[in-house]
């Protein structure tokens, strides 16, 4: 079987900082990963891969800098990477950026040959989880969100689904979409002879004349949504401190708390 | 555009009970309505889920279109998406909220994909803007590092998906009037494209903090595990749960799983009450977006007084016993 990966490169976000004059994201020296909740979908693929053979294939879009993400990719195991990298697909929101990667697999060949699409739950960057399910949407196929156990049926696969209160036992067909939990598995790291090999192997960059896309469907032209501004939250404003006997003090606690409907 | 017009709040219902962001959305929705001079329209789908109507009518829903399918009985991605495609073709509303939860997002990026339109994940902030009448939907981004105000200026309906515990709701009222009409969506069994095998219910045993609505957090300042009694004491009479702070968890008073901070949690509760917890700037960047802080602290120069609403400087062994006292006799 075949298996297509999506990541994505993200900035580790924890180290994110703003530039206090310019307002702007500072990216310099921030280190990228690959995004956590892909790279457990890359492991999910790998350990399909190491029960039965499956070839996994991994694609990312973004700038010619996330080959790193692939080549990471190859070196735990994965087989064959595709980068889409084109001005033409810079500033899509997650309608566009799913139009756009929807395309790629139709060129990669998922039409013929492959079984099974893993993407992440949602970006570390911008949390939004909406682009594995559109992806599938513009596939027509069906989908399964927030994945925390994937395994190989009869014909199928059978995925546990993760929801606030409960989880939904789910089997489906093949071909099918998955988003995958980090909760999904540990990933591997990876090994000495994977990096060497992973250095030797190809990545394939597909750009805009590669796609059988409408211009009105990709990059920032082909975004529904627009940013209208960003800004750092602004700080909180320091609130009252009083310094009073007990039983004063919490009878003007308790008088602020109901003003606020809090009790 | 023009063509388009109401706000349709999806209407999160399992096993016949609403979630609570379904009200959040149309009391949210309420007052993007008075702006735009229109109505809010509560969709619900589901099975037999016509006594559900009224509570929807009594929190503000103007209108209420329901799908009832034996097919919706359960949430499924594909039939869900069907239903909700098929009320957004005939009626066209300008608007579509749905709560930002394991069922909306993944519902509402399907249906935003099939309607083409664009979807905004995650608000924290709904207004209308001046002159357009555009939705100005807001969000964090970059682990809130960032927040982002988006517009869908050329698509429709204008789609977010909306954080639960942040909208409030409309205050309940009885004699409200709304206008209720089924629709009837063919095909929805036939749409079911994978199989439920097997519901498993959550053992709801660990609490998680990070769904409190009231947290009352204990530092090193509550000196022993002895001294959280008063606290467990205080979250009972307010409905919430005890967290603790670093310090707490690294001394054995507390359990590791209820720990806020940069290590810990994240939470934002409606009512955050630091109790003895000086507020270290990892211990502050997991709480400091709670609607109300109150802070008790005996030394006046800790830094949690610096981003409390509601600061007390005094013996936590002393204010808290009589804010429990204070509280039960409400």
């Amino acid at each position: 079987m075949n298996i297509i990966v999506c990541m994505k490169q993200v900035p580790d976000t924890t180290e994110v900082r703003l530039n206090p004059e310019t307002g702007t994201l500072i990216r310099d020296g921030v280190p990228s990963i690959i995004n956590p909740d892909d790279k457990a979908g890359l492991e999910a693929a790998l350990r399909l891969k190491d029960q039965c053979g499956a070839r996994v294939i991994l694609l990312t879009m973004g700038p010619l800098q996330a080959d790193e993400a692939l080549r990471e990719g190859l070196a735990m195991g994965a087989d064959e990477a595709y980068l889409v990298s084109d001005r033409a697909f810079g500033g899509a929101d997650t309608w566009a950026t799913s139009s756009t990667l929807a395309s790629a697999i139709r060129k990669i060949g998922y039409a013929e040959s492959c079984d099974l699409i893993i993407t992440g739950r949602q970006a570390i960057d911008g949390d939004t989880a909406q682009v594995g399910p559109q992806i599938a949407e513009h596939l027509g196929l069906p989908h399964i969100s927030y994945a925390e156990e994937l395994t190989l049926t009869d014909g199928g696969i059978s995925v546990k689904r993760q929801y606030e209160e409960c989880y939904h036992l789910i089997n489906a067909k093949l071909p099918c979409l998955v988003t995958a939990l980090a909760e999904l598995n540990e990933p591997r790291y990876m090994t000495p002879g994977g990096i060497r090999n992973a250095y030797e192997k190809v990545t394939t960059i597909l750009t805009r004349a590669d796609l059988d896309v409408d211009d009105v469907n990709i990059g920032l032209k082909g975004s529904p949504t627009r940013v209208f501004k960003s800004f750092t939250k602004e700080a909180k404003g320091k609130g009252t401190v009083v310094n009073l006997e007990p039983a004063e003090a919490v009878t003007w606690l308790t008088g602020k708390l109901r003003e606020k409907h809090m009790i | 555009m023009q063509n388009y017009k109401g706000i349709f709040i999806f209407v999160e219902q399992v096993d016949h009970v609403i979630h609570k962001v379904s009200f959040e959305l149309i009391g949210k929705g309420k007052e993007l309505a008075k702006t735009l001079d229109t109505q809010v329209t509560a969709v619900l789908l589901g099975s037999e889920t016509g006594n559900l109507v009224e509570e929807l009518v009594s929190f503000g829903a103007d209108a209420v279109i329901t799908v009832d399918d034996p097919a919706l009985a359960t949430y499924m991605t594909e039939p869900y998406t069907k239903a909700m495609t098929a009320v957004i073709e005939q009626y066209r509303p300008e608007i579509v909220l749905v709560g930002a939860t394991a069922i909306g997002r993944d519902l509402a990026p399907r249906v935003s994909a099939r309607v083409h339109t664009g979807l905004t994940a995650d608000c924290t902030r709904l207004e209308i803007q001046e002159e357009t009448n555009y939705l100005m939907m807001t969000r964090p981004a970059f682990g809130g590092n960032i927040m982002a105000t988006i517009l869908c200026p050329e698509h429709r309906p204008q789609m977010a998906t909306v954080r639960p515990g942040v909208m409030q709701c409309a205050e309940k009222q009885t004699d409200n009037d709304a206008q209720v009409e089924t629709f009837a969506v063919a095909g929805l069994e036939a749409a079911k494209n994978v199989e439920i095998v097997e519901i498993i219910k959550k053992i709801s045993e660990c609490v998680d903090i990070a769904d409190a609505d009231v947290l009352v957090a204990g530092g090193r300042g509550m000196g022993s595990a002895e001294n959280f009694a008063m606290l467990e004491e205080l979250a009972g009479v307010l409905g919430g749960t005890v967290a603790a702070s670093r310090a707490a968890v690294d001394a054995g008073w507390q359990d590791k799983s209820r720990q806020v901070g940069q290590t810990g949690k994240t939470v934002r509760p409606n009512l955050y009450i630091a109790c003895g917890i000086s507020g270290a700037i990892q211990h502050m960047a997991g709480m400091e977006e709670s609607d109300v802080i109150v802070a008790i602290n005996k030394d006046e120069t800790a830094p949690i007084f610096e981003i409390a609403d509601y600061g007390l400087v005094g013996d936590v062994a002393k204010i808290v016993p009589l804010l429990v006292k204070e509280m039960k006799g409400i």
